[in-house]
């Protein structure tokens, strides 16, 4: 008899993405869901899906979930987290949604160190809209609003969210991940775990940067639009843990 | 009961409390700060609440949002710039059904305009103010007494028609001193809205959203939502009269213009004017069947507001052309006296021949 | 996510792939360690050409096309 050694997570509702072949948010949806399986959080967990691609969120996370306008999710959670403190909240926002319209709600939710979990994910692009640039389009690259490629003197530089929000006091946890490869994957897994378990243990504001593949408007097939996040995306957003006080021990 | 002095800014905050408003979010801005100042004092320190001073009224109005999608009770305040902020905010509430408080204390407009009252912030109010087919219950104070009773009200029917409900009041309301008396304690242990988003445990999970795919399913979540309308038009629909009886000339205005009017009104009277006023209380839904009752008998009508002609359209409306309506108005922040406006209460009588 | 493999003898492992699920990405027949999937010829009811398992005896359940399939439209099961 043959032991099952991957299935279907049970907080993943049974329906078919809208999402490309190949996209990034069928992976990180999917790792959310096996995480709050595994931590045993679907019964408290309030999820907050931006505008962009994942809209459509609520049809495949079967926890509780509330949508809300473009960029102010950090500050919702905020309602949400102060009014019922034993929620187990998340954000879960593209980079148009945490990095142009809502920087102030997510730089000011961190700052206050509320205890919310957000998830980042960051391919470069807006997605839903038809393929804009982003604050995280790389330069040169070439979008609709961008066609001759992102210029640095016109169009200003790539925004490294991660690197910003971990300089501030309120902060517990923040780690770039990818989610282009088996190890990498495994990797996102783990620190979104962590990035909930920060929260479980009230110790401020944790962030999950997601490295996500685009192939679609990156004009590119799947496997093309993995390999380029490794290729290009971590020379401009590198891996790694940018700020993690559950490491040090004794008083933050 | 104990009558307290209180300016009204204040007086808005304590009655909040007592109505159970368990979070509150912020930021400051004149004419209100007095608001949000009590808050922080009197709001924060108590068990299980929760005061907020947010980086902008944008994310203010957000964070009432996340507190009203897992039940609290919810404000946020704010005057005229920062209310056009919210806007956005203000839309989702109505869209999801979600109870929400939000206090306008008026200032001059538009742009940055001037911090002293106004009235000019009507249209935006009452007309559902961000995108889309929606209305607010507005409820119009005049008084710091009736900013406290209006605020328990406001929470009351927020909650009972799962509502957003606008405060409409202004610069001067706010910062003045009146004695107030409160009718209710606070509860000990703030409330949780049935049906709220607590999590899924134990049924299977929901969602609030207004987004669809499907424009028939968005259709109907606009009729369903003017079917709510409806009724609380029946049901909650408000107004005062003062010295109505016999009067030939009948001024509407509402908040502290209605005071003002009040004050020219009995200038008038002991000159042998027979004026009176008609106040409305909710501004939305507007009393427009109680003026057309009136228009049966009194043919001539003079709104007065601190602005340039705003609820002046909602009486045309109401009156259709079975009375007549003229207006007298100060915009930017102007505050007129009683004497200036019984002048042109009588100018006006005089003009139209009115015995 | 699959445990550490045992070190000595080999596993024999299966993995089912729901076809009406595949979007065609080619992800896990890209990283499969074993060259055990592969693209079908015939459509499935969306037009895409789905991943399909060859059952030849190598695959050891190592999961990684689980963990790479966007759609999680794979099952793995290992001895």
């Amino acid at each position: 008899m043959m032991k099952t050694v991957y299935t279907h997570p049970k907080s993943l509702k049974k329906a078919v993405f809208h999402y490309c072949p190949g996209c990034g948010h069928s992976i990180a949806h999917r790792l959310i869901c096996e995480v709050i399986d595994e931590m045993g959080l679907r019964d408290k967990v309030i999820g907050i899906p931006p505008p962009g691609c994942s809209v459509f969120a609520y049809n495949y996370f079967d926890v509780d979930m509330a949508e809300c306008a473009h960029g102010r999710g950090a500050a919702v959670a905020t309602g949400i987290k102060r009014a019922f403190p034993g929620s187990v909240v998340f954000t879960y926002q593209g980079d148009g949604d945490l990095a142009a319209i809502g920087t102030a709600e997510t730089i000011h939710a961190a700052n206050r160190g509320e205890n919310v979990t957000t998830i980042f994910i960051n391919n470069a692009v807006y997605g839903m809209t038809g393929g804009q640039m982003a604050p995280t389009t790389l330069h040169g690259m070439k979008t609709t609003t961008s066609p001759y490629g992102r210029d640095r003197l016109l169009e200003g530089h790539p925004i490294r969210m991660s690197e910003i929000l971990a300089m501030l006091d309120g902060v517990a946890y923040i780690e770039r991940v990818a989610v282009n490869s088996p190890a990498n994957i495994r990797k996102a897994k783990k620190a979104i775990a962590k990035a909930f378990q920060v929260q479980l243990d009230g110790r401020g504001f944790a962030m999950v940067e997601i490295l996500s593949p685009c192939p679609t408007n990156w004009r590119m097939t799947p496997v093309k639009a993995w390999e380029w996040v490794d290729e290009e995306m971590t020379e401009i957003f590198p891996l790694g843990v940018f700020k993690d006080i559950t490491e040090k021990k004794g008083a933050d | 009961m104990t009558k307290v002095l209180m300016d009204g800014n204040s007086a808005i905050g304590e009655a909040a409390i007592r109505a159970g408003c368990q979070c509150y979010f912020g930021y400051p801005i004149t004419p209100q700060n007095e608001l949000t100042e009590y808050m922080a004092t009197h709001l924060s320190r108590r068990k299980g609440c929760s005061f907020v001073q947010a980086e902008s009224e944008i994310a203010a109005i957000n964070m009432v949002y996340g507190a009203s999608v897992v039940g609290a009770r919810t404000m946020t305040s704010s005057s005229s710039p920062g209310i056009s902020l919210k806007q956005e905010g203000i839309s989702y509430l109505a869209a999801c059904e979600l109870p929400a408080v939000i206090v306008n204390m008026q200032r001059g407009g538009p742009g940055l305009g001037s911090i002293s009252a106004a009235q000019s912030d009507y249209f935006q109010a009452t007309r559902g103010g961000g995108h889309g087919d929606y209305r607010t219950i507005v409820l119009g104070p005049s008084s710091v007494q009736e900013l406290a009773d209006l605020t328990m009200r406001a929470f009351d029917l927020a909650e009972k028609y799962k509502i957003p409900v606008i405060i409409l009041g202004d610069g001067v309301l706010g910062q003045m001193k009146e004695p107030v008396e409160f009718s209710r304690e606070a509860p000990a242990v703030p409330s949780v809205r049935e049906g709220a988003l607590r999590g899924c445990g134990g049924h299977p999970s929901r969602i609030v959203k207004t987004f669809t795919s499907n424009p028939a399913e968005l259709e109907e979540i606009n009729w369903s939502l003017f079917r709510r309308y409806a009724l609380i038009k029946k049901e909650e629909t408000t107004y005062e009269t003062f010295m109505l009886d016999d009067a030939r000339l009948v001024v509407v205005a509402y908040g502290i213009a209605a005071r003002i009017a009040k004050g020219a009104i009995k200038n008038v009277r002991a000159e042998g004017l027979k004026v009176g006023l008609m106040r409305p209380i909710t501004l939305w839904p507007f009393p427009d069947e109680p003026l057309r009752e009136m228009a049966k008998q009194v043919k001539q009508y003079l709104v007065f507001e601190m602005n340039m002609g705003q609820m002046l359209e909602d009486v045309q409306l109401a009156l259709s052309g079975q009375g007549e309506t003229a207006f007298y108005g100060r915009p930017g922040g102007v505050v007129p006296t009683p004497s200036e406006v019984a002048r042109v209460i009588s100018r006006l009588y005089y003009q139209k021949g009115l015995k | 996510m699959p445990d550490k493999q045992p070190a000595l003898k080999s596993v024999k492992g299966k993995i089912v792939i729901s076809g009406a699920l595949c979007k065609e990405c080619g992800l896990c027949i890209h990283f499969c360690p074993k060259n055990v999937i592969v693209q079908s010829n015939r459509l499935n009811a969306a037009g895409y050409q789905s991943a399909e398992f060859k059952d030849n005896g190598d695959c050891t359940g190592c999961a990684v096309c689980a963990i790479v399939c966007p759609e999680v439209a794979i099952e793995v099961y290992r001895d």
